[in-house]
């Protein structure tokens, strides 16, 4: 052995034994971060903040107009609750580091889907139904296969789908019911117990009576309650939720969500199989979007060429402020519904304040603009040494 | 004694269509041994691991691992027969907190009320920071965001993963290329740790300097071939420096630049 070699040997010696004889129960370079600085680092909070900040305004300018009395809270809680149920599946798929843009145009798709075979073809209901949601579906995996094969951009893949659903809408709509509008479905969902029952109407029916009939909320003259229960999608929206973020929070499948969005190459090495995370995704986010498209025709008892038109963006928008990075890795499905609630807040409550209601556009673009803002500087505090 | 070797490589060559990569190549590594692989660029280091690791299959030749030939089809074949890379790029994600990157793919997981697969995000927070501090990285806190580390404490951080996984040869691309001199020294005390434990390691680089402190044994390669092996005791650091392609040339351009140029 050289005496360079001996001289190493040593030297890794000292230094083990230094090692052993300081072990270190506090590490000097343990800093104290104040709580302040941990809740920055959630992603969460920007969309909490602006949704305090855009109750505090609408408390100020249309307090006392009757948009926090339970009606006026029902009216926003559906739009949010519609939207929430969109934002949930593409904020998964955005954390994963996907898009999809043919969501808004899948709405309408699902749409006609589910009014034309009962309508024109003599399917029972139930069956336009499944179908819907299985076409749809199998549109999802398509859609993810066709990103993961050619490694094309899914924007751009989800961009030609957008077009391609919403054509389709239209060419099913026109030559089965001439017309862009498919009409008197109501009736065929008031005659499908089942259906009904998973997406028409409200729930809990009796128990707003039983508040009503005790003077707890509002009563019409002729004794009903002003609200006739919690409106089905308004459950849907909670379900859906709460299922995908404790999906994503807590299991092996919500990890690997993370890890491709992060960095898909690295996933790859360590065996997390890309492609089976990020087709599922894309599989959840179109099952979203006929949900969404099921619920709207439950709702106004027709199917129309023009439903979800630019949904796809509301969805990324309220998922932008809700804390998502829109180059994936990171994110949050509490933050996207608090996103689809300032949605929901500011489109409805700007009606019931004096401005007008053309400014609620600009509005939301503002606040898509100061959420991206603070999300790069949450990211680039994150991925620094700092 | 085949049987002392952990992983051998005898006389394999490696093609890409008109392209030698590996040219009769012979490479043993014995167990509990840091074997240094050195070479220039395009000397072939890279087509050698990714042969090792799984990625590449020799084009001919024999790879043995514990005396038994093999041919892998793919990394994770050989990742079964406990032979781990960790290249430059660490397989790491930025935006992840340490333990779920550390568990990312191999995630821990406990059961929920008896019913739902949970991660087990305790376990994976005190394993990642236990087996850390083992390797003489003390993380502040495993949930902080891989992002956060610095690069030598990235580089550790992979090979602890490895080393946690089960590896029983460790195979390092590079890994004191990026770092500047503490963190690049404590890479290689780790290296040193991951030897103690009785784990092979094929350490590569381009750098003698960090290679012959830790190494046991040397295989220099050149333009695709192998200029042989030497155990450290063989050879000293200059002489390892003059075989590899750099060495006399950095010789003449300091002559040159002296004024002594031939």
């Amino acid at each position: 052995m050289s005496a360079i070699n001996e001289s190493v040997t040593n030297m890794i010696q000292r230094q083990r034994a230094n090692a052993q004889e300081a072990p270190k129960p506090t590490d000097e370079r343990v800093r104290k971060i104040s709580p302040w600085r941990v809740l920055l680092d959630r992603p969460e909070l920007g969309s909490i903040a602006g949704t305090i900040l855009v109750f505090v305004f609408f408390a100020f300018t249309a307090g006392d107009s009757g948009m926090f009395a339970l009606d006026g809270v029902i009216n926003w809680a559906k739009v949010a609750a519609y939207l929430g149920i969109l934002a949930v599946g593409a904020c998964l798929l955005m954390i994963a580091g996907e898009f999809d843009l043919s969501i808004g145009s899948m709405i309408g798709f699902a749409g006609v889907v589910v009014a034309i075979p009962p309508m024109y073809l003599g399917w029972p209901l139930w069956a336009s139904v499944i179908a819907a949601f299985v076409v749809c579906m199998a549109l999802g995996a398509l859609n993810g296969y066709l990103v993961i094969r050619t490694k094309l951009p899914s924007f751009i893949v989800t961009l030609a789908f957008m077009f391609i659903l919403r054509g389709l809408t239209l060419v099913l709509s026109t030559t089965f019911a001439n017309s862009t509008i498919v009409s008197g479905v109501g009736s065929k969902f008031d005659e499908a117990p089942f259906v009904h029952a998973l997406f028409s109407g409200t729930t809990l029916h009796g128990f707003f009576a039983f508040l009503s009939a005790h003077g707890v909320i509002e009563s019409f003259p002729n004794g009903e309650p002003v609200v006739g229960g919690i409106p089905k999608v308004l459950l849907w929206w909670i379900a859906l939720a709460v299922v995908a973020g404790f999906v994503l929070a807590r299991t092996r499948f919500g990890n690997w969500i993370y890890t491709v969005g992060g960095d898909a190459n690295a996933a790859k090495n360590v065996g997390v199989p890309v492609r089976r995370v990020k087709i599922s995704l894309f599989v959840l986010t179109a099952f979203c979007a006929c949900l969404f498209g099921v619920l709207q025709v439950a709702e106004f008892g027709s199917a129309a060429s023009d439903r979800g038109l630019q949904k796809e963006f509301e969805a990324i928008i309220a998922v932008v402020i809700g804390g998502t990075l829109l180059t994936g890795g990171f994110g949050s499905v509490i933050g996207a519904c608090f996103g689809a609630i300032i949605f929901g807040v500011v489109q409805i409550g700007i009606s019931y304040t004096n401005i007008d209601s053309d400014w609620y556009r600009v509005f939301l673009g503002g606040m898509l603009l100061v959420a991206v803002l603070f999300n790069h500087y949450i990211r680039s505090r994150a991925a620094s040494t700092k | 004694m085949a049987d002392d070797y952990i992983l051998e490589l005898d006389d394999v060559s490696k093609f890409f269509g008109t392209v030698i990569a590996l040219q009769g190549v012979t490479l043993r590594l014995k167990r509990g041994e840091v074997h240094c692989l050195l070479g220039d660029n395009g000397a072939g280091k890279s087509t050698l691991i990714k042969t090792l690791a799984g990625v590449h299959q020799p084009s001919s030749g024999d790879y043995r691992v514990e005396g038994e030939s093999v041919k892998f089809k793919s990394p994770r074949e050989a990742l079964d027969r406990g032979i781990a890379t960790v290249y430059q790029d660490l397989a790491l994600v930025p935006l992840m907190s340490v333990a779920r990157n550390f568990f990312a793919g191999r995630e821990p997981r406990r059961r929920l009320f008896g019913v739902i697969n949970v991660l087990d995000m305790k376990y994976a927070n005190e394993t990642a920071r236990d087996k850390l501090a083992e390797m003489g990285i003390h993380v502040r806190d495993a949930g902080q965001p891989v992002g956060t580390m610095s690069g030598g404490e990235r580089q550790c951080l992979a090979i602890a993963r490895a080393i946690h996984f089960g590896a029983k040869v460790l195979i390092l691309d590079e890994p004191t290329a990026a770092l500047g001199v503490k963190q690049s020294c404590n890479v290689l005390k780790l290296i040193h740790k991951a030897r103690e434990r009785g784990i092979s390691v094929i350490f590569i680089t381009h750098n003698v300097h960090h290679a012959y402190p830790i190494a046991d044994s040397f295989t220099l390669l050149n333009r695709g071939q192998s200029m042989g092996t030497f155990s450290k005791a063989d050879i000293t650091k200059e002489e390892v420096l003059d075989m590899m392609a750099g060495g006399t040339e950095i010789q003449s351009l300091v002559d040159e630049l002296e004024g002594r140029a031939a």
